[in-house]
């Protein structure tokens, strides 16, 4: 199964190649319009239009590829359909947490901006424990800013993340595949007091895979 | 010739500003000013560089402000003036008649200027820091920022807004209107034309075997690229202007004393709306714009008609309301919004762009090929990396309006690298500079460039340090490297070294630039250009040099 670090490592190559053959035509081309033995040339229609149907076809060739091979997609999809399902057990699978600002003027943290884990479901170290392969509901409720809220390893790689937009449903269904501990991050700016301030360390652990997230193992193991 | 003598008097005789109309005036100052706050743009940038390698080097209220500011100045103080200031002078140059009002054209530099040295002063002084994004509620957020500091930022902005009205205003009269002493301009065909429609119709035309509906356009190419570019600039300024007045009204309210409920404002659907309006800069008036200046350089460096021009013009029209639909790829990460959106509007409308263009990039390199060989000066070097930066660009954008790579990409330093500072660096910036070069004989009565090794240096610089930075930033997102987040534990240390690095080489181009500027005008010639013309005349450029 695919996850966030494959994807991205596919991307990372195929982006850089692509990069270097733009480079590599510019090139040629620059050498080849200003060579002063050259002569000009006439393309022929047939070929623009050949070129505009190959432009077409990757732009709608890219999202069908990744539709098929990153499974988040689906999942993202038919979220609102398996959560209804009887299978769903919210006891479990969905976790409510709430983001907010305070705004007590007496409070020595004042302004301080924060998740809030739903204190009932964290296991004896604070953490959301997650079970390995189900589908898991991050409901996010944010009292007032416009924040984000992202899961991310242990050497910093973004697992999934989405907004979390006050007045708005944010749910976010993730599977996990993998062992590991991941923190919580918002991926939103939501004022100088939010962003690396609102890092919640280690707050969520995955158990129950047979195969572990080398990148988010505590103590590399 | 002392370097004194040739740094106050300019180059060769530097630039005899006596001799200069109140049109080129008009555009070297706003061109100037648009240059000088680049410089601003690029010394803010370098500085946040410096910090994700020293945090700490500002406080954080300081760098968000900054960060706030950069691309205000960077978007309207430098690019708005440097491409109104142009189009200022080419739609008439194109056109064959002079400028609705150069009085209008004075006021909208002034205006954009000021608008932008105030919203400046808004984050520099008070700290103002709601990002360019002003996501609600942030920016009447008074538990975080001070709404005097809010004030000024918005009444800046709204001033900038009132200053690109005006030059809309100019644009579209100076298309329309019918110049003293000469035979009434018919509306139908012009409107036809400056909508592309015409090119449309031609083709039409051919394929049902009849003769073209117009066999010469009443508009020119480039024409019909800035006034299509021009309307989504007018829809932007709307909605920016509504989204100033509403968070106005909220720090008047607070000002007062009688504070506002922003709960009343639904943070989605306000989200859905200042996207729609500001995405027509990033995915409208720039990309028609950047085509239309393509094409008119294209046509003016090879004295070439260009290449396939019925599908340019219908292209551009494909453009205009491609820009109009694509705005929910800025909201695939929220879970709000409807499915449905994400993939028509966010996914599959957006996908077109790489066919708008790319297509646009293919007439300008045909047009070129076909008349080679051409002498690979400043103007010809300059285009081909801006189109190389927009070629690296814009894929980087459609990676991103994916719904399965946003969820892992979205608001990390992809999209602000890989795709936006590689097209507004390497896309527009070279783009600009290539304009530049082309106008550079009108609008200097062709004075001579004071070094070509400086011309050199600055491309390069720019060129390695834009390309590198892009590279380096864009890698760390890949790694989760989150835009607008200070880390503080190194965590992506090498990445950050080599952007610094990079923007130095960026920041150096430009004082390269600079100087070139300064010692071909002279000390003299740049003040000069700032004062009344002593050439009474509506007319481009003088009598004797036409």
């Amino acid at each position: 199964m695919e996850d966030s670090a494959s994807v991205l490592w596919l991307l990372k190559l195929v982006y850089t190649i692509y990069v270097f053959a733009v480079m590599a035509l510019m090139i040629w081309f620059a050498k080849g319009v200003s060579n002063p033995a050259g002569k000009p040339r006439i393309v022929k229609p047939a070929t623009f239009y050949m070129y505009v149907g190959l432009l077409i076809s990757v732009g709608v060739s890219i999202h069908i590829f990744t539709f098929n091979k990153i499974p988040w997609v689906e999942t993202d999809f038919k979220r609102h359909t398996i959560e209804k399902d009887p299978s769903f057990d919210k006891s479990k699978q969905l976790f409510n947490i709430v983001v907010k600002q305070n705004k007590d003027k007496n409070s020595p943290n004042h302004g301080e901006q924060k998740f809030y884990l739903p204190q009932d479901r964290v296991n004896a170290d604070g953490q959301l424990e997650i079970e390995c392969g189900k589908y898991i509901v991050f409901d996010v409720v944010s009292e007032d800013l416009t924040y984000g809220f992202g899961l991310f390893r242990q050497d910093n790689t973004m697992v999934t993340q989405m907004q979390v937009v006050p007045g708005s449903r944010n749910d976010l269904m993730w599977q996990f595949h993998k062992n590991g501990t991941y923190h919580i991050q918002s991926t939103e700016y939501s004022g100088p007091k939010g962003g690396r301030h609102m890092k919640l360390t280690n707050a969520v652990v995955v158990k129950g895979c047979d195969v572990d997230d080398d990148r988010s193992m505590l103590g590399g193991k | 010739m002392g370097f004194f003598h040739t740094l106050i008097n300019g180059f060769e005789g530097g630039l005899k500003t006596d001799g200069l109309t109140p049109m080129q005036k008009l555009t070297l100052r706003a061109v100037v000013m648009g240059v000088l706050f680049y410089g601003l743009a690029a010394l803010e940038g370098e500085l946040m560089r410096m910090n994700a390698v020293a945090p700490g080097l500002f406080q954080e209220s300081h760098y968000f402000s900054i960060m706030t500011v950069h691309p205000i100045v960077g978007i309207f103080g430098s690019t708005y003036l440097i491409v109104f200031g142009a189009f200022t002078f080419l739609v008439p140059y194109l056109m064959k008649k002079p400028l609705y009002s150069i009085k209008l054209g004075n006021w909208t530099w002034i205006a954009i200027s000021v608008g932008a040295t105030m919203s400046w002063f808004g984050g520099a002084i008070f700290h103002y820091a709601p990002l360019y994004t002003l996501y609600w509620p942030l920016p009447v957020d008074f538990e975080q920022f001070n709404p005097i500091g809010g004030l000024v930022f918005v009444l800046g902005i709204a001033i900038i807004m009132i200053g690109t009205l005006g030059f809309i205003y100019n644009i579209f009269a100076t298309v329309f209107y019918t110049e003293e002493g000469h035979e009434k301009r018919p509306l139908k065909p012009l409107l036809l034309s400056a909508l592309g429609i015409d090119g449309m119709l031609n083709i039409w035309y051919k394929m049902t075997g009849r003769e073209p509906y117009s066999k010469e356009p009443a508009v020119s190419l480039p024409v019909v690229a800035i006034f299509r570019g021009t309307i989504d600039t007018f829809l932007d300024a709307l909605v920016i202007l509504t989204c100033g007045v509403l968070i106005l009204v909220y720090i008047v309210g607070d000002l007062s004393g009688a504070a506002m409920d922003y709960t009343s404002v639904n943070a989605l659907l306000y989200k859905n709306f200042f996207w729609w309006g500001l995405d027509l800069i990033a995915d409208g008036l720039v990309l028609i714009y950047v085509a239309g200046t393509w094409y008119l350089l294209a046509m003016l460096i090879t004295g070439k008609k260009l290449f396939m021009q019925n599908i340019a013009r219908a292209a551009l029209l494909l453009e205009l309301i491609v820009s109009w639909m694509v705005w929910s790829h800025h909201l695939l990460g929220d879970q709000g919004q409807p499915n449905l959106m994400k993939l028509l509007s966010g996914e599959m409308v957006t996908a077109f762009e790489l066919v708008t263009q790319g297509i646009a990039i293919f007439i300008t390199l045909v047009t070129l090929w076909s008349a080679k060989p051409l002498v690979m000066d400043n103007r010809v070097k300059f285009l081909l990396a801006g189109i190389f930066g927009f070629m690296i660009a814009i894929p980087a954008a459609i990676l991103q309006a994916d719904m399965g790579l946003n969820r892992i990409l979205h608001n990390t330093q992809w999209i602000m690298f890989t795709h936006v500072h590689t097209a507004i660096l390497i896309g527009l910036t070279m783009t600009l500079y290539a304009a530049i070069y082309t106008l550079w004989p009108l609008l200097t009565n062709n004075i001579k460039l004071y070094s070509q090794k400086l011309a050199n240096f600055h491309f390069w610089a720019h060129l390695i340090g834009a390309l590198g930075m892009s590279f380096f930033m864009g890698m760390s997102a890949m790694d989760g490297a989150l835009r607008r987040y200070i880390y503080v534990d190194g965590e992506y240390n090498f990445f950050m070294i080599m952007g610094a690095l990079c923007g130095v080489l960026i920041l150096l181009a430009w004082l390269a630039y600079l100087f070139n500027i300064i010692m071909s005008f002279g000390v003299k010639g740049l003040l000069g250009i700032y004062t009344p013309s002593k050439l009474d005349t509506k007319d481009l450029i003088p009598a004797q040099e036409v």
